[in-house]
């Protein structure tokens, strides 16, 4: 396999919009080369959850959004094709409900122009991704993994999104990648209640910490497998927190409702010239 | 001022506040945001120690002023954030990202206009008076409030509306009374081709009935708890009918806020703002 990785710098999963609504706050040189993750996709559309789909917290944000997407058709008929046009590394989230759906959003993607790699959510926080397929054991995420491994090109990267459990984590991370995954994405939503006791996700710099932790016991245990940190990261510190722990790139995720600019600054502080120099 | 489209972030300065009965009046720079804006806009504003963003209507843009272009927001303090932003001085310095969102639609004839608002919500409906008089409308602005100290004045009003009507729910100052209950009434008297609203959601929604009833268009001004402010999120649902017919649900701070009242599906507003019915 000889999937290329996307970053140093990533667009986390849902904290993109669209992608388009980065365009006003990417500076001179636009969304080309970005890499971004998309929301996750799904084959049918889904409308999301009802309100308030998200709560601010000491720290971060609760969310639970619901996967609003409009659906593989028309996400490849309408936003995939202008991200592409705009120069955009476009890595597409996909959740399904059943083994079979991941299967044929990865063939469908598989053959769509522009694709540069995928992402598979099997780390949503739990209750949150009601309706998508079971993925609590790492066995159930390595199978996921390995059915959209046979539909995607290996030339392509798959990456497999984790929930930061650090009592799971060094064996999710083994089995993801041992069934194909190029890297493990480690840091997720965390599970968690908004104030008035529904199900959510916390995000935000009160989850760097976990996720941090998640991504060192990975690195430790498995040095060959490249981990993509996220959680919490807002700036060049805590981006290089994730580096140092040996993590080959960072997703930003809520940093990015605060700030519209973070991935742009970001991208610009960890230019890979300037990490080559750095280890030369 | 020269139109120029699209939103920026930007460092704002605070250079003159001043309160007015329940409201703080906040001029702030935002090099690039007055340049851009159009009426119905909003900024989102960083709050210190706040991962969230705060939405803020825009009620007035300078072209140039000692310090520049400037623009006008009008706080109400409630929670933390809007604490914070009213507690703020001359001279603090706050992250402003604008004008984000759809701006209230212009008709290309001078037509009758009826604005409507309640409390700070009105401020978007004053800039909106200016267009609208600038293109031979006919304007009729309703600003009302539960008392007096959250009525937004409309002094300055009187130059760009050809009535002003005043309405307090407990009579303190204007007429007492709802305006929601005298939506008709309103509609009728200025024989409108156009309402806009801005407020609470019972005003939108009765303002949306008033002008279907009447055979007028409308568009409102809707506030959803807008996380980010800039469609990043997806966390401010809209419940809508789409042009074909169908049931969709769009992210109000991009759809939106301002939005054809014709099209909101008002009945699951309530659960897509996560309000009590
Ligand atoms: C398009 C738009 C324009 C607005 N314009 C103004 C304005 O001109 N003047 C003004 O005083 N207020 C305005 N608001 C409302 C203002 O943004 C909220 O009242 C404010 O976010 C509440 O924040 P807080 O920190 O005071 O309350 P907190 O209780 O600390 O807020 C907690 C969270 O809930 C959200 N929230 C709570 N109430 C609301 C609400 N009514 N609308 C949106 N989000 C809410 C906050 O954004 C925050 O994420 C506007 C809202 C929108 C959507
Ligand atoms: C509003 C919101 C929407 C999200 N949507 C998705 C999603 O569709 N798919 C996914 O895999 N993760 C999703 N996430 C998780 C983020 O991609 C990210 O993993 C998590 O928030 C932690 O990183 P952060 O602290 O930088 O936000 C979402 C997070 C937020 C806050
Ligand atoms: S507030 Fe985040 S998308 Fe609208």
């Amino acid at each position: 396999m000889s999937a290329q990785l996307p970053g140093p710098v990533m667009v986390a999963a849902g904290c993109g919009g669209t992608g388009r609504e980065l365009e006003a706050y990417a500076g001179p040189a636009g969304l080309v080369g970005l890499d971004l993750v998309t929301r996750s996709i799904t084959l049918d559309a889904r409308a999301g959850g009802a309100g308030p789909r998200i709560a601010e917290v000491p720290g971060g944000l609760v969310n639970a959004v619901g996967l609003p997407n409009p659906g593989l058709d028309h996400f490849l008929a309408t936003e995939l094709p202008w991200l592409v046009r705009a120069g955009v590394r476009v890595l597409v989230s996909i959740a399904g409900a059943t083994m079979g759906e991941y299967a044929d959003l990865a063939r469908r993607l598989s053959s769509a122009p522009g694709v540069a790699g995928l992402e598979v959510n099997v780390g949503a926080p739990d209750d949150v991704g009601t309706g998508l397929f079971e993925v609590r054991e790492p066995f159930h995420a390595a199978s996921v993994v390995a059915a959209v491994r046979r539909e995607f090109p290996t030339d392509r990267p798959v990456l497999a999104k984790l929930r930061p459990d650090v009592s799971r984590i060094v064996e999710g991370a083994r089995s993801c990648h041992e069934a194909g995954a190029t890297a493990v994405v480690v840091g997720n939503a965390v599970p968690a209640a908004f104030p008035d006791g529904r199900s959510g996700g916390l995000s935000g710099p009160a989850v760097a910490p976990i996720a941090l932790r998640c991504v060192a016991e990975v690195h430790r245990a498995l040095p060959g497998v490249p981990v993509i940190g996220c959680g919490g990261v807002r700036d060049l510190r805590s981006a290089n927190a994730y580096l140092d722990a040996g993590a080959v790139a960072v997703q930003v995720g809520t940093a990015l409702l605060h700030d519209p600019t973070t991935v742009s600054r970001l991208r610009a502080d960890l230019a890979p010239t300037d990490r080559l120099m750095e280890d030369a | 001022m020269t139109e120029v489209r699209g939103a920026v972030h930007v460092e704002g300065e605070v250079v003159a506040t001043k309160r007015i009965g329940a409201f703080r009046h906040l001029t702030l720079t935002a090099p690039g945001v007055p340049e851009r804006f159009r009426a119905g806009t909003f900024v989102a504003v960083t709050v210190a120690d706040h991962v969230a963003r705060r939405a803020l209507w825009v009620h007035r843009v300078r072209a140039s002023s000692a310090y520049g272009p400037t623009l006008d927001v009008v706080v109400e303090a409630r929670g933390s954030g809007t604490q914070w932003l009213t507690a703020q001085p001359v001279g603090a310095r706050i992250a402003i990202t604008g004008p984000l969102g759809r701006p209230f639609a212009l008709p290309k004839e001078p037509v009758a206009c009826l604005l409507v608002g309640e409390g700070y919500a009105a401020a978007p409906l004053f800039p909106l008076a200016e267009r609208l008089r600038e293109r031979g409308c006919q304007v009729s602005l309703v600003v009302s409030a539960p008392d007096e100290a959250h009525l937004l004045s409309a002094l300055e009003a009187r130059r760009s509306a050809r009535s002003v009507t005043v309405l307090t729910a407990d009579g303190s100052v204007g007429v007492r009374g709802r305006v929601t209950d005298a939506l008709d009434d309103l509609v009728a008297r200025s024989d409108a081709d156009i309402v806009y609203a801005a407020g609470p959601t019972p005003v939108l929604a009765a303002a949306a009935s008033a002008a279907e009833r009447s055979g007028a268009w409308s568009q409102v001004a809707v506030e959803a708890p807008t996380p980010c402010g800039t469609g990043l999120c997806h966390g401010c649902p809209l419940p809508v009918v789409g042009e074909d017919g169908v049931d969709r649900v769009v992210r109000a701070c991009t759809e939106g806020p301002v939005v054809r009242g014709d099209r909101v599906r008002w009945d699951a507003l309530p659960d897509a703002l996560g309000q009590a019915r």
